[in-house]
């Protein structure tokens, strides 16, 4: 996998959301899970299938770290504390499962950002720590170099 | 199944009003729906009440409490923003269903300024802006660019919509702004997330709407039909599993799904319809639906708002009353003052903004997450 291999970097870090694994041994990666009935493969873990219904027929497996940017909205006005502007992008990853995240690593501009275009998912130490002083690992989108 | 009448319908105008409480923002637009009637609360059978910022507070009986406790069954109604048409549509099933010949459903909202959506959640570090947005200008925004990913739909045209609803509230008194907005003025308002600018998004304010509704036997009973308005369709969908939805929300589907059910209990087509009043949160929003409610189609909706077939006077009119761009957007309120206006149109009593013969006109709400909420209404003749 691109460039996380090395576990010194991931070490004492809390994934950001659940769907974040972070193995003891290997890189990072984004979790799914697919029905076995439909084929519908998810985001995150789960118990049931929100397409068909079926019960207990959901198995995990890691999502690719390729997909394709599918639309976007460069975020200009948050809350205060938010770093704007950044861009916000719903992303396909190959092989299944849609992930919402931030784009980084170009321009934010409309000109600039191409929907349909291939991107990757990298990880990195999130610039916030939690109340306790904890800090955690995130991943975002960047093109696809 | 008796026919369902709305007899009595009205709003405040919309605004800002920090010194009141929800309660009496209800009770002021009860009133208001009473007085347009002619009866009074004693009068009522029972009461749906939907409010979403006190959901559970018992809003509809503290409404009785401000107009009179009359013991009447209260049902209080959430559902984002579909919440004010799921109200009228409960009290609209209790009189289908034979239980209650006239009720009151009132939607109310108080709301503070500023963006909605993108609240952190619990534990760990709030991820707005470290994983995408969740500020429903940015849910917008992505939800306006998949349109333009399909179509090839422009930044101004998305703007357009806007000008044209601020240009509709400059007719309408109860709206809360009554300012025309150029082009440039709207392409050029602050960006919040591209493609909305600050004057492409719903205005928040607090409002209250109320209708009186009835079965046909009681409003012919009280001599009531000659101003009255049948309720031909009420549908509520929710939003049905698509590949992309449990990350990024789905508008389309479920109004797609509504409208097709709408029509077909009121026995009408998109070309039937006179008016229509949509859920405009955003601009991009009003664009998707063009094509979701089948009033042209999904690759035409730009063109549509280039050529003006959607404003007063063209083709097919949309958000007469200025939409929630600039009429405003109480949340629990809107799908009752949705109501409000297409029965004034259909009374012929909107005056400046009167859409000529109106007949037959459709209201549509979006309660994201989802919920959609249809009505059909006809003109008594
Ligand atoms: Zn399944």
């Amino acid at each position: 996998m691109p460039g996380n291999a090395d576990n010194s970097e991931t070490a004492g870090l809390l994934p950001v959301v659940p769907f974040l694994k972070i193995p003891d041994e290997g890189s990072p990666y984004l979790e799914g899970s697919r029905c076995s009935e439909c084929n519908t493969t998810f985001l995150g873990e789960r118990s049931n299938c929100a397409k068909c219904g079926s019960r207990d027929g959901l198995e995990s497996l890691p999502l690719a770290n390729q997909g394709e940017l599918y639309v976007y909205s460069i975020v200009c006005r948050s809350f205060p504390g938010i770093e704007v502007p950044y861009v916000s992008a719903i992303v396909d990853l190959e092989g299944g499962g849609t992930v919402k995240g931030n784009l980084i690593n170009i321009d934010p501009k409309p000109e600039k950002i191409k929907m349909g275009m291939p991107v990757e998912v990298i990880y990195k130490k999130a610039p916030r720590k939690d109340a306790e002083g904890n800090e955690y690992l995130t991943y975002y989108f960047q093109p696809k170099s | 199944m008796s026919d369902v009448y709305v007899i009595g319908i009205d709003m405040i105008k919309f605004g800002r009003f920090p010194e009141t409480s929800v309660p009496k923002l209800g009770a002021t637009a009860a009133h208001l729906a009473l007085d347009d009637a002619g009866l009074t609360i004693n009068d009522m059978q029972a009461l749906y009440s939907g409010n979403l910022g006190q959901a559970g507070a018992m809003v509809g009986q503290r409404i009785l409490a401000e107009i009179g406790q009359t013991g009447v069954p209260v049902v209080n109604c959430a559902n984002a923003c579909a919440t004010g048409a799921t109200a009228f549509r409960e009290g609209w099933m209790s009189i289908k269903a034979g239980v209650y010949d006239m009720v009151l459903c009132v939607g109310t909202e108080q709301m503070g300024k500023g963006l909605l959506g993108g609240g952190g959640g619990g534990k760990g570090i709030p991820t707005e802006g470290l994983l995408g947005s969740g500020t429903m200008p940015a849910v917008f925004a992505e939800a306006g660019m998949e349109h333009q990913r399909k179509y090839g739909t422009t930044f101004e045209q998305f703007a357009k919509v806007s000008v044209k609803n601020h240009h509709h509230s400059t007719l309408n008194p109860k709206a809360m702004y009554q300012i025309e907005t150029p082009l440039e003025t709207v392409m050029g308002a602050e960006m919040i997330s591209y493609p909305n600018t600050k004057l492409m998004c719903s205005v928040n304010v607090d409002g209250a709407a109320a209708a009186v509704i009835c079965s046909e036997e009681k409003a012919r009973q009280l001599g009531k039909l000659d101003r009255a308005v049948r309720v031909k369709a009420s549908v509520l969908t929710s939003d049905p599993y698509q590949e992309r939805n449990l990350q990024m929300p789905d508008v389309n589907t479920c109004t797609q799904r509504a409208a097709k059910s709408a029509y077909e209990m009121a026995g009408v087509g998109p070309d039937d319809i006179d008016l229509v009043e949509l859920h405009d949160c955003f601009a991009t929003a009003e664009i998707l639906h063009y094509g979701n409610l089948g009033l042209g189609k999904p690759e035409d909706a730009g063109r549509m708002v280039d050529e003006g077939e959607t404003a007063l006077g063209g083709r097919i009119p949309v958000n007469v009353s200025g939409g929630l761009l600039s009429k405003g957007h109480p949340l629990g309120a809107t799908g009752i003052a949705n109501i409000y206006e297409i029965s004034t149109h259909l009374r012929g009593e909107a005056g400046e903004r009167q859409v000529e013969g109106a007949r037959f006109g459709m209201t549509h709400v979006i309660g994201l997450g989802s919920a959609c909420a249809i009505h059909i209404l006809e003109k008594v003749d």
